[in-house]
């Protein structure tokens, strides 16, 4: 996988799905938008901020709460070419990487308009002139990464 | 080789693998749940996929979050997935008028038994761990492949073991529990971990341990587990759907971590804003309040209705105050009207609604204006959750919510003076 190079925004512990996208955004009619939202209760404005390849970066169990998948699919769609986090919420987890959004567990300080290298194959992440590394993903995960999500994989035939 | 806990023994049994702590496996699944937030993502994924295949006996599909619908765009989506049920002809679809909060139904209608592995495109999906289920919440893409192939993928948990000693005090139950658990080991202190609960589990009612399940994803947990016993056979006979299998764990299962719980000690709890793991003693509380709700798939069964009309029988919901009472199923309403609750709460000055999500996830019916605090039996408290970013929610059982819906402030009923 190449190396993914991107602008960084900076957010803390606990981000819970409320705060991702909050819940009166959840109906079908948004779901070619939900960019639009992301953040709209916490940062206003934020979706718009948002450029394509830019990185968040995350403290503890980012994408706690609710199952919507309205929140990896925002953050998508707003742009970020992934997340990294000293930890993530299960269902987040699961819903990331099923729907084609990378995650990386990591813990890494940053500032806000920092630039952040991420090597997925060298476990790597380097940020604000450190290197941080990140073990190796499950063989499982690793194959989701690579085919894009979960129903790529079944696609090709290899979940059934 | 070392046992097993509840978790690892049900997912060896639904994947043919001998399952262990932190492998990844490959599991059948017996039912998968939808709602209408989370179905329309499933289906267009469903569709897209162009498969032929579709395990539809094992499909749910509840729409509960924004019905009845509250503006076209909820409407159009409720129809969005009464549409898909339609066309493949699904026969666990659940309209309104015979429904409810999807967490409630799958127990009420016997989806969730012994023994069984279970998801739902709903976090609170953690619920059926009550009745010895593996039951989780996942996305709407994973629902789609469920659809189509009868399994899913599953990180095989680690397990927190919760041993309970002695029997609760009056007005003190499951939520005041899992408040102090939460608070205890942080809201991600069980994450990507099931919690599995022992010891007195016989002084633990059914209901009480619904609410612990359900909230244990506010910890992080992928499950939080009991054991199957005499209350729990008893509970789900008359609607139990086909055969089921309790599974326990074995003795030298092995444990992450262990907690122990003397439940006569456990106070009435209240958890503060943002987080579930704010609580504290509702004793030391001084809070006022513009809103108590009681409903939702932690407390809206019908155990926690009798709670709140016993205390607001003979009462009055205090001026400023306005009480809102959601009860999770078309049978909890049904028998609330039976045993006389509805005229209670009507006559205390609540206002009584049919089963919705309604206002616990910020939907409507209920909606806080900025500034105002609310105590509710729900389950979160984020930010903004039941409405304005600067609102604010307090989490507590269904006594405590009836008890300040009368004070006017967060106390417990003991606080409140006697009734004339």
């Amino acid at each position: 996988m190449e190396q993914i190079k991107g602008r960084v925004w900076v957010f803390g512990d606990n981000v819970d799905t409320d705060q991702i996208i909050p819940a009166e955004r959840l109906v079908a009619a948004n779901l070619d938008h939900l960019n639009d939202y992301i953040f709209e209760k916490v940062r206003p404005g934020f979706g718009q901020q948002v450029q394509k390849g830019d990185i968040l970066i995350a403290g503890r169990n980012f994408g706690c709460g609710s199952s919507r998948e309205h929140a990896p699919l925002s953050l998508r769609e707003a742009g970020f070419s992934c997340i990294i986090a000293e930890s993530f919420a299960r269902i987040f987890y699961r819903n990331s990487f099923n729907t084609g959004l990378l995650l990386v567990e990591c813990k890494v300080d940053a500032k806000e308009g920092d630039t952040a290298t991420v090597d997925v194959d060298k476990g790597t992440v380097e940020c604000g002139g450190r290197e941080y590394t990140f073990p190796e993903y499950p063989p499982f995960i690793t194959e989701l990464i690579r085919s894009g999500g979960l129903m790529n994989l079944i696609k090709e035939g290899k979940f059934r | 080789m070392a046992g097993k806990t509840i978790a690892e023994k049900i997912l060896s049994a639904h994947s043919g693998k001998d399952a262990r702590a932190g492998q990844i496996v490959v599991a059948d699944i017996d039912y998968v749940m939808v709602n209408d937030v989370t179905g329309p993502i499933a289906f267009r994924e469903y569709d897209k996929l162009g498969r032929d295949t579709m395990f539809k006996d094992r499909m749910v599909l509840i729409p509960d979050h924004y019905v009845p619908a509250k503006d076209v765009d909820s409407a159009a989506q409720a129809k969005e997935m009464r549409e898909f049920a339609q066309k493949h002809q699904l026969p666990n679809y659940f309209e309104i008028g015979k429904s409810g909060v999807c967490h409630q139904l799958m127990v009420e209608e016997g989806f969730a038994a012994p023994g069984r592995l279970i998801v739902g495109a709903d976090s609170h999906t953690c619920t059926y761990g009550a009745v010895n289920a593996l039951s989780t919440g996942i996305g709407s893409t994973e629902a789609a492949a469920a659809f189509a192939t009868g399994k899913l993928w599953f990180k095989v948990p680690e397990t927190i073991r919760v041993n309970l000693k002695g029997k609760f005090g009056k007005y003190v139950g499951g939520k005041d529990l899992i408040l102090r658990i939460i608070t205890d080991i942080g809201v991600d202190g069980a994450n990507y971990k099931a919690l599995e609960f022992h010891g007195d589990i016989q002084n633990v009612s059914v209901p009480d341990r619904l609410a612990v399940s359900n909230m244990a994803i506010e910890c992080g947990g992928k499950a939080g587990i009991w054991p199957c016993d005499d209350l729990t056979c008893e509970y789900i006979k008359d609607t139990v759907r086909g055969e089921y299998t309790p599974v326990d764990a074995d003795e030298d299962a092995v444990y992450c971590q262990t907690l122990e719980y003397d439940l006569s000690e456990i106070e009435p709890f209240v958890s503060y804003p943002h987080l579930p793991s704010n609580g504290r003693p509702v004793k030391d509380a001084d809070v006022t309040i513009e809103q108590a709700y009681l409903g939702s798939c932690t407390n809206g069964r019908i155990e926690d209705m009798r709670i709140g009309a016993e205390i607001l029988k003979g009462r009055h919901v205090a001026p400023g105050v306005r009480m809102i009472v959601v009860p999770a199923s078309q049978r909890v309403m049904r028998q609330m009207a039976d045993e006389g609750l509805i005229d209670i709460f009507l006559d205390a000055g609540a206002f009584v609604s049919g089963p919705t999500c309604g206002a616990c996830l910020g939907g409507y019916m209920g909606i806080l204006a900025p500034g105002e605090r609310a105590v509710a039996s729900t389950n979160r408290n984020f930010i903004g959750r039941m409405g304005a970013k600067d609102s604010y929610v307090y989490l507590a059982g269904p006594a405590v919510v009836a008890a300040s819906a009368v004070a006017g402030r967060i106390v417990t009923p003991d606080q409140l003076p006697e009734v004339q």
